[in-house]
């Protein structure tokens, strides 16, 4: 679910700014690590130290918090975010083998991104879409119904000229 | 009273007790691994399972509370089948080096295998991994013999409130660490070493000195000396099966001289010293109004995490070095010279209740002239092992006392290992500071016990002292908090990271137990309590030692010797 | 006047609804037509998205499938120019107040529709989801007032009495949820809606949020005010924009009418609903790790005594509650309780969506009365296994279910009677298999999710669960051509400890995450025996799934020497000189299939 919107991440809002929209208590933490990671695309060790002190929570605290979660990133993304379904629908329909393909197509592991910071690579365990099975998103927009060839095209086809809009 | 049925015996359990609790009191066994007396359960590891008539599945008996007409079994074949594959499944995830580990013998898993009698472990697969981390200069981590029990998380979060350390990641990576996964040289830890006695595991221990100490006796280069400081001679006793608390001082005396230190020195006196140091300095910030409250400086965890998060008060805190620092100060300096011994071949080693002492004895501010006050640092745990390594067999050491020049000792030197001991022993001098008089009742009720803030209005003379006395970092962050904010009505605050102080400390047998904690302090204060001499302005030695050499307490050499400053640190963000 | 509805849910904009929607509006602007489209959520019928349905002049709302853009401009010019409504794709017409097109088939009675109750779903797929003014018109917040009316104790007695049990898995009584945090006395009380939908394969909560979000708020309301609280929080899972969107969006319009935040009524009760997003932990669904997230912690459970109800959230009394079941609520207190108990069997009362997909002609959501047979709804409703494949198993209740095999697929479905089958309810995953799925690979799967999914805090799970991963990965995985003798003594080791590991972590496990994690492993192991038997004696794969099983040889004589193979073969375990004949170095093969898929000649033969 990455904003990777390139005016917000060129402009850097300040994290003052970006926190602020939350009082600073504990039970917001999750809330706003969401809102920094959508600001700057990922958490960067200087957003988790940031947000510390406006919580007056230990780094621990939030660094144990972030890496708990799926949704939270602590590397910088690519610019081209794939998540690849895992969930059971589309494993029955083939989404094993799915995510092998990506992966020999982008050269990279999950979790991963490329050398060249074009893509990164996510699994996830459900992303709804059951019923056009199996499924990837692309920076958030969905592909369904795929096969090997179909997204080996895909991949193709962003390479060259990204994701369309 | 509850009555309930445990393993066909009829008990009466308290109300609000859990099945654990009532178990334990009526002698039913229930191991545990991720229990700490005293604090809400955690329901981890699952050790604790009982059966329960009625109910589907098994009940951790630590959550549960009891009820009237519960019948529950605490070694049925299910249990025991489940506790065994609890233990199988802990060691699949574990190194198998239990020969070589430093907890060799005191392994709470180690325990639990044999108890279980483990006689294989059916499951192999994939383990956790994450380097050793040796940068402190206290604690060492080996997060692969982590069990994932969350004592020590839960001990420096909610006890000492400094949380270095936490779970990260989730499921079976889930590793406890420091943020980012730093160095914990890098992070606010504070060495206070409650991590280290929470440890069911070798997973977090002490830095190792015992081999550079023997190395050092053996090579005979140096003129070896040792102190010991209060909390050993009622805590030593633990290591060989004595009750807790027995004050085995003379054999703490003995058993140092066997292993070849040239003197043996009693910290208890340098005490007595830091009182004379730190009284003077209480009483001329009184007189003219100089910087209230004074907070005490014994402490070294204290210290570190006062320059962390409170560097605005390091001018309240105490110039004073704290006990150890100080005698060895003055045996490079005074000892040194009257014996006519070069100082740089003098080689201090201190045994303390504390893995804090060994972070103090390095920082760079603790030496003279090139020289570090205390050279090495041994927990009473490693001097147990020292104890063992030289074959000294303990029971039947003779009781011998310790080598002048520092070896007499008063009753509020003894106590200085309690929480309240120091402000105590302060508090007698004080008076005699401000009134010329001696105190008839030298006993401070006020400032005894283990609970974690103790408060008092003392009244010497007219002059109404308002005194607080914290153990428990996190409740040192409290009172702290008021001085900051301008809130505080207190004139002296005694600070001690440890519950119970001293007596509690991070370098102790391993084991969260309060009663043993408690028994210790009883034992101090009863030592106190049957000496001659209570009072430390009244130490004849410490006396001479001021004639001979620091003039008065507060000289310009005591200041130089004997009293340090203090600079705010950062953690690595 | 003519109107458009379009279904335009995750899964139909993900088919392309956007696309029909700007389609139509071009059409309509080239007809100078005004066509009002009215975006709606999904009907259930996913299969055959996108779903658009054309209002006549007569005020008959006619429903038709698979509308591509060209598709749409099709049915527009038929049906509002030439007033011929019986094309292909067509589902049919809904019945309603005015006079039925003739010769027209009535959408309740295609198969799809025609065994479905829509009890909690009459609304999703037919109205504005975004429209206050539509929910209210289809009677909502009736429900509400009337419960205002009967007051906290009534109305949590009046869900008793329905039967409702929670849709989430678990099952629990409803009502008595309720009862139990209204007898706690305390200044402060949460309501919790659980729309973590972790389970993968399920997504009946998303679309119920999507398609009629206001009947999860009123039900919110409903609940909230049966339990005293004045605070609800709605927990999403982040996956979800849509759902999201128009929960801000409910929240927002409801606030505006005052229905939201300030007093309702005459009667004194205020109620406030905000919104925290999950961040991708399926254990958040469990009830006390949800709390721990919403309280901005690491999602880990704690041990229950105490329960939720008695101290939960910071402490305060909490009522956790699925959205289907808090969409149920709104039409049990407006219609009353007789009308719900009337459908069900005697334990399980009303109705349960599934989320049916898989290997099954139809895949979508379906909504049946609780004791219907599997069968039913896999055949009847589903339309059977696509391809001409033979069914195997239904996979049911997600990761803590189990698989239910053809001897038991005239099973009702009920609470009760899934359990005596090794199998759960759980929150509406149905999915289908057939005789190429391998049912030992379905337990590695699952699996491989527990261990992911798994928090890490208690040893049976967080250890037990690896450990049982393990032992099923060396069933499906290589064979090694080293030692073998040593390796099977071991497998068969593991194998045998298999059952005891699974008997403890269902034993003694914190949360119902581990008590349920062994159920795939003992479901499949239960009616599966043979295939595991299969893979752990005969080391084959009788699916043909399990890659680490098959061997992929070239057929010498077939083989031309083309070197296509060896080319792309992404390991370069391919030998062999040009025309010659080709040799797959078995050591090196990942088996990916690439060589297979390439060559011209069907020279690659997999066993």
């Amino acid at each position: 679910m990455g904003n990777t919107d390139q005016a917000v991440l060129e402009k850097k809002k300040p994290l003052e700014e970006v926190v602020k929209k939350y009082p600073a208590s504990r039970e917001n933490l999750i809330s706003i690590l969401q809102e920094v990671q959508d600001a700057y695309g990922y958490l960067s060790r200087e957003s988790i130290n940031g947000i510390g002190r406006y919580l007056n929570l230990p780094a621990s605290k939030i660094y144990g918090v972030a890496t708990f979660y799926n949704q939270f990133k602590l590397n910088a993304p690519g610019k081209i975010q794939i998540q690849v379904c895992r969930g059971t629908a589309c494993h029955v329909k083939g989404s094993f083998e799915l995510l092998e393909t990506v992966k020999r197509a982008l050269g990279i592991d999950v979790g991963e991104t490329t050398k060249d910071g074009a893509f990164s690579l996510e699994t996830v365990a459900c992303l709804g879409g059951c019923s056009i099975a199996p499924v990837i998103t692309a920076n958030g927009k969905f592909f369904g119904r795929l096969d090997k060839k179909k997204v080996e095209d895909l991949i193709a086809k962003w390479k060259q000229g990204g994701v369309e809009e | 009273m509850i009555k309930i049925k445990i393993n066909d015996r009829d008990i009466e359990a308290k109300e609000g007790t859990t099945i654990l609790e009532a178990a334990r009191a009526a002698g039913e066994r229930i191991p545990t691994l991720c229990h700490i007396k005293d604090m809400f359960p955690s329901g981890a590891c699952r050790m604790c399972v009982v059966e329960v008539k009625g109910r589907p599945a098994l009940i951790p008996s630590c959550a549960y509370p009891v009820e009237p007409g519960l019948e529950i079994k605490t070694n049925s074949q299910r249990v025991i089948t489940a506790r065994r594959m609890i233990v199988q499944l802990l060691l699949a995830s574990h190194p198998f080096d239990c020969l070589t580990c430093t907890k060799n013998g005191f392994c709470e898993l180690q325990s639990l295998a044999s108890e279980y009698g483990i006689d294989r472990v059916p499951f192999k697969g994939a383990t956790r991994h994450h380097y050793t981390d040796f940068s402190s200069p206290s604690i060492c981590r080996e997060p692969d013999k982590c069990i994932l029990c969350g004592r020590c998380v839960r001990i420096c979060e909610e006890v000492q409130g400094v949380s270095a350390i936490d779970f990260t990641r989730r499921g079976f990576n889930t590793m406890v660490l420091p943020a980012f996964e730093m160095d914990l040289s890098e992070t606010a830890c504070v060495n206070c070493g409650q991590c280290v006695l929470a440890c069911p595991t070798g997973a977090l221990h002490e830095v190792r000195v015992i081999e550079k100490v023997m190395q050092v006796l053996q090579e005979g280069k140096k003129h070896v000396v040792v102190q010991a400081a209060p909390a050993i001679r009622v805590s030593l006793g633990d290591f060989f099966d004595l009750p807790a608390g027995s004050n085995v001082t003379g054999k703490v005396a003995s058993a140092l001289r066997r292993m070849g230190f040239k003197k043996v020195f009693d910290t208890d006196f340098s005490a007595d010293l830091t009182i004379m140091e730190e009284g003077t300095e209480l009483v001329h910030r009184i007189q003219e109004k100089g910087k209230l409250p004074l907070f005490t400086s014994c402490c070294p965890a204290w210290i570190k995490f006062a320059e962390i998060n409170f560097p605005e008060l390091l001018p309240n805190i105490s110039t004073c070095k704290s006990p150890q620092e100080m005698l060895g100060a003055t045996i490079k300096t005074y000892y040194a010279q009257k014996e006519g011994i070069d100082p740089k071949d003098v080689y201090v080693v201190s045994v303390m209740p504390c893995t804090a002492k060994k972070y103090e004895a390095l920082r760079p501010e603790l030496s003279s002239n090139g020289m570090v006050d205390v050279d090495a640092v041994v927990t009473t745990r490693q001097f147990a092992r020292l104890i063992q390594l030289y074959g000294i067999d303990f029971k039947t050491l003779p009781e011998e006392s310790f080598d002048a020049p520092f070896s007499t000792s008063t009753g509020s030197g003894d106590i200085f290992a309690a929480s309240g001991g120091v402000m105590e022993s302060a508090l007698r001098s004080a008076y005699h500071l401000i009134t010329g008089k001696d105190l008839a009742k030298l006993e401070f009720e006020d400032a005894r016990g283990f609970q974690g803030v103790k408060e008092a209005t003392v009244n010497i003379d007219g002059l109404e002292l308002k005194i607080a006395i914290v153990n428990r970092l996190a409740n040192a962050r409290a009172i702290a908090e008021l001085v900051r904010d301008g809130k505080s009505p207190y004139h002296f605050i005694e600070v001690m990271a440890c519950p119970g102080g001293c007596a509690g400390g991070g370098g102790q047998i391993f084991g969260y137990e309060p009663e043993r904690i408690q028994k210790r302090i009883q034992a101090l204060y009863q030592i106190d309590k049957t000496r001659d001499v209570r009072l430390s302005y009244k130490n004849k030695p410490v006396m001479d030692l001021y004639k001979d050499f620091f003039e008065k307490p507060g000289s310009h050499k005591a200041h130089e010797l004997l009293h340090t400053g203090y600079n705010p640190r950062t953690t690595k963000e | 006047m003519s109107g458009i509805f379009i279904g335009m849910g995750t899964c139909g904009l993900a088919t392309g609804a956007g696309k029909v929607k700007t389609a139509v509006e071009k059409w309509a602007q080239a007809h100078s037509m005004k066509l009002p489209i009215t975006p709606t959520g999904c009907i259930g019928y996913c299969q055959v998205e996108p779903i658009m349905d054309v209002v006549t002049d007569g005020g008959v709302r006619v429903s038709y499938s698979n509308v591509t853009p060209e598709v749409a401009d099709f049915i527009l010019d038929e049906t509002l120019v030439c007033k011929n409504y019986k094309l292909d794709g067509i589902l049919g017409q809904f019945r309603g107040p005015k006079s039925p097109l003739p010769g027209v088939p009535f959408l309740d009675e295609h198969p799809y529709f025609k065994k479905q109750v829509k009890y909690v779903l009459r609304n999703c797929g037919v109205i504005n989801p975004e429209s206050l003014s539509d929910y209210k018109a289809a009677g909502g917040f009736q429900g509400l007032e009337k419960a205002l009316g009967m007051g906290q104790q009534k109305t949590a007695d009046e869900v008793l009495k329905s039967g409702l049990r929670g849709r989430g898995g678990a099952g629990f009584p409803t009502g008595k949820k309720w009862a139990m945090a209204l007898a706690n006395p305390s200044d402060k009380k949460y309501l919790i809606c659980n729309a973590d939908e972790g389970d993968p394969g399920a997504f009946m909560d998303r679309s119920i949020l999507e398609g009629d979000v206001f009947s999860v708020l009123e039900g919110m309301m409903i609940a909230g005010f049966a339990i005293g609280a004045d605070e609800g929080i709605v927990y999403c899972r982040a996956e979800y924009p849509l759902a999201i969107e128009r929960l801000i969006m409910g929240i927002d319009m409801l606030r505006k009418e005052g229905i939201l935040g300030k007093k309702v009524g005459k009667s004194g009760f205020q109620f406030d609903i905000r919104i925290k997003k999950g961040a991708g932990a399926f254990v958040c669904g469990e009830e006390t790790a949800l709390m721990a997230s919403v309280e901005g912690r690491r999602g880990m459970p704690r041990p229950r005594p105490p329960f939720p109800a008695k101290s939960g959230l910071f402490g305060k009394p909490t009522i956790i509650n699925n959205v289907e079941t808090l969409a149920n609520v709104s039409h049990i207190m407006r219609e009353g309780a007789e009308k719900f108990a009337s459908i069900g069997t005697a334990t399980s009362k009303g109705t349960k969506v599934f989320a049916l997909t898989g290997k099954v002609k139809n895949t979508g959501l379906v909504e049946v009365p609780m004791g219907m047979t599997l069968r039913e709804v896999i055949f009847d409703i589903g339309g059977g296994i696509p391809n001409g494949k033979a069914y195997k198993a239904v996979q049911i209740g997600g990761p803590s279910g189990g698989c239910i095999p053809t001897e038991h697929l005239d099973i009702q479905i009920d609470y009760e009677t899934l359990k005596t089958v090794g199998a759960i309810m759980g929150s509406g995953g149905l999915v289908v298999m057939d005789e190429d799925t391998c049912m030992v690979d379905v337990a590695h799967f699952f699996l491989d999710f527990i261990t992911k999914e798994s928090c890490g805090k208690c040893i049976p799970c967080r250890e037990g669960t690896k450990r049982l991963y393990e032992i099923v990965e060396s069933i499906v995985s290589p064979y090694s051509k080293m030692a073998s003798e040593e390796e099977n003594l071991l497998r068969f080791n593991k194998i045998m400890n298999m059952e005891e590991l699974a008997q403890v972590i269902k034993d003694t496990s914190l949360c119902a995450l581990g008590q349920t994690a062994p159920n795939p492993v003992l479901s499949t192991l239960r009616f599966f025996k043979k295939e595991y038997e299969a893979h752990i004696y005969d080391r084959k794969c009788p699916a043909h799934q399990c890659k680490g099983l098959l061997k992929y040889e070239i057929d010498t004589n077939v083989c031309t020497g083309c070197t296509a193979c060896a080319r792309k073969c992404p390991t370069q375990a391919i030998v062999g000189e040009r025309k010659k004949a080709h040799y797959i170095v078995d050591e090196k093969c990942v088996r990916c299939g690439t060589c297979a898929d390439v060559c011209r000649f069907g020279a690659v033969k997999v066993s």
